[in-house]
């Protein structure tokens, strides 16, 4: 246990400092989720005037989505970086050594989760300046951030585990384009629960996305349903343990392919 | 009356001086690739054994099976006195493994690459810096030790790559192709460092390669691979010697068919084994320099002419023609 915790931390110290090392990584993964609130703030501004909508302002009611969205997305784009192990042996040089493999997932997993932490503190403060007002006060918007970190863990285990099992960059970029937008848009993320169309709100009740937005919103509003934000964060840990192992068991199908 | 005990008592003890062993082991990849046929071979304790063979000829695939990276469908193989199939963890503990791509890390430094690999396994503090200083220094990286690994030179990125896989002093390690692709001068350096590897700390390596030559400079035993199997096993000079006399290469001014040359060849009782391939003609001789004058003349009355002609003391270069019947070169072209 205490091999696994401490290979974890090397390898998420590992990820960190190659991410730091990238200029224009940093760059883009900072930039993106403030031009999506612009920009879909912009957009879809109008949204407020619609009958029966709640919220006063859309920047409120906008901020929590992009929150998630952006955890979202850096998740499913994780695989992309053990294609790149794959490719260059790297994954091998630590399949042949003691380098416990849970924590070969699990660095790559806590390394998201700090960067979706960072980038949510962005989005959150650039809601801020927009106007945006948060009743849940500090406390909902450190359940919001730290929700919506799980669900980047979550999707991010699944995107590792389909690279270990594809191995081509190619197919997880597709699976990726392919999975992630209709996974935002089958949710609340952008438009309130009960103005979407029915059948969009019986597929969200079972979409990762929609569960963090609910509860993301909730843990923001005035009247918090504590027991509805810790229910909703359970099933996104069961998720992320489950596919953090699913994940590692596809080393040991990538294994046979060798 | 022998007993049991005359019987086990050898096995015990060849087994006690086998830092490798594999038995029969056979691969076959999705698609119907047979990669390893029952290959099989065993090295000493603290020797240099080679693995000689083509590209596609199985030898990566027998290492990343040693090494637990992938495991074969059926045979045995044991490294350091355990099971791989069955011991794997504890085989990782004992093994420095220098794969074919490199895996070192391309955004961190040589000291940061050589200190992972070392907390991983399970060095700490002042010993884990004073290795990874000792590796720097040994390998000639401390001035480069605190760059990124992008900006080294092939060279620079293989010598970090065999640091890599000694950090925690392995008792077994494993080159698999480590000079290919380098600069010939580059390719000569690295040699002096496996060299003085075999020499110090009692170390068993097993290399694999496709250049002969390095087979023959750096391995104490070695091992032929042709299309998964061994097809032959000893040393470098023993294999050589085993086939008596010279080789007299001919190069023929223009391609001829191969009956007619061997037809004028048959007759003669000087020379043996001749082969034909395009416009090269090897044939072998108890003695060269005396067998020539008569090869040509057989050669010229035959209507064949001749470019050139070399005698050579055997090389391994031979030792594998005779015993896959194809010319090494020509092994490594078909391969896929």
């Amino acid at each position: 246990m205490t091999t696994t915790l401490s290979h974890s931390w090397f390898m998420t110290w590992r990820h960190l400092r190659n991410l730091a090392r990238q200029p224009w990584w940093i760059a883009i993964t900072l930039v993106q989720p403030i031009i999506w609130l612009l920009l879909f703030g912009a957009v879809f501004k109008a949204t407020v005037d619609i009958p029966g909508f709640a919220a006063d302002s859309y920047v409120d009611f906008l901020t929590p989505g992009i929150v998630v969205m952006t955890a979202l997305f850096s998740g499913g784009w994780a695989g992309m970086g053990v294609i790149e192990d794959l490719n260059r042996g790297v994954v091998d040089r630590f399949l042949v050594s003691p380098a416990h493999r849970g924590a070969l997932i699990a660095g790559r997993l806590i390394q998201l989760a700090i960067v979706s932490l960072v980038q949510s503190l962005i989005v959150i403060v650039l809601g801020l300046l927009l106007g945006a007002r948060f009743p849940g006060g500090p406390l909902g918007l450190l359940a919001l951030v730290t929700i919506s970190s799980l669900l980047g863990a979550a999707i991010g285990a699944l995107s590792n585990g389909m690279a270990l099992l594809a191995r081509k960059e190619e197919t997880v970029i597709a699976a990726s384009n392919f999975i992630l937008l209709p996974l935002t848009f089958l949710s609340s993320a952008f438009m309130q629960r009960d103005l979407i169309p029915g059948w969009v709100q019986q597929v969200a009740r079972f979409n990762p996305v929609d569960w963090t937005v609910q509860a993301g919103r909730e843990a923001l509003g005035t009247q918090t349903d504590w027991g509805f934000v810790l229910a909703r964060f359970g099933w996104l840990l069961a998720l992320a343990v489950v596919c953090a192992w699913l994940a590692t068991r596809a080393f040991r199908s990538y294994q046979r392919s060798v | 009356m022998q007993t049991a005990h005359d019987i086990l008592a050898p096995m015990a003890r060849d087994r006690a001086a086998a830092a490798i062993e594999a038995h029969d082991l056979v691969k076959t990849y999705p698609g119907g690739v047979r990669a390893l046929d029952g290959l099989g071979f065993a090295v000493e304790a603290g020797t240099v054994f080679g693995l000689l063979g083509p590209n596609g000829a199985g030898k990566t695939t027998t290492v990343k099976i040693l090494t637990t990276l992938s495991r074969p469908d059926a045979g045995r193989a044991r490294v350091a006195d355990l099971d791989v199939l069955r011991q794997p963890d504890q085989v990782r503990r004992l093994i420095g493994v220098v794969a074919q791509r490199s895996g070192v890390d391309r955004e961190a430094t040589g000291r940061e690459n050589l200190t992972l690999q070392g907390l991983v396994h399970g060095l700490r503090g002042r010993e884990l810096r004073r290795r990874v200083a000792e590796l720097l220094e040994r390998f000639g990286l401390a001035e480069a030790a605190d760059r990124v690994v992008g900006g080294y030179s092939g060279g620079m990125q293989r010598r970090l790559d065999i640091a890599l896989g000694l950090v925690h002093r392995p008792r077994v390690l494993f080159l698999d192709e480590p000079t290919t692709g380098l600069d010939p001068e580059v390719r000569a350096g690295l040699w002096e460092e496996i060299a003085r590897l075999a020499t110090g700390e009692g170390l068993t390596i097993l290399l694999t390669t496709h250049y002969l030559e390095e087979a023959d400079r750096l391995a104490s035993r070695l091992a032929i691979v042709d299309r998964g199997r061994v097809v032959v096993e000893g040393t470098p000079d023993g294999l050589k010697r085993e086939l008596r006399g010279d080789t007299v290469q001919v190069e023929l001014a223009a391609p001829a068919p191969d009956g007619r040359v061997r037809g004028a060849l048959d007759r003669l009782a000087t020379v043996r084994e001749a082969t034909v391939e395009g416009r090269s003609l090897r044939a072998r001789s108890d003695s060269g320099a005396t067998a020539v004058p008569s090869l040509l003349a057989a050669l010229e009355s035959a209507g064949v002419k001749v470019a050139s002609v070399t005698v050579a003391r055997p090389s391994l270069d031979d030792v594998y023609l005779r015993h896959t019947g194809r010319a090494f070169g020509q092994a490594d072209e078909e391969a896929p």
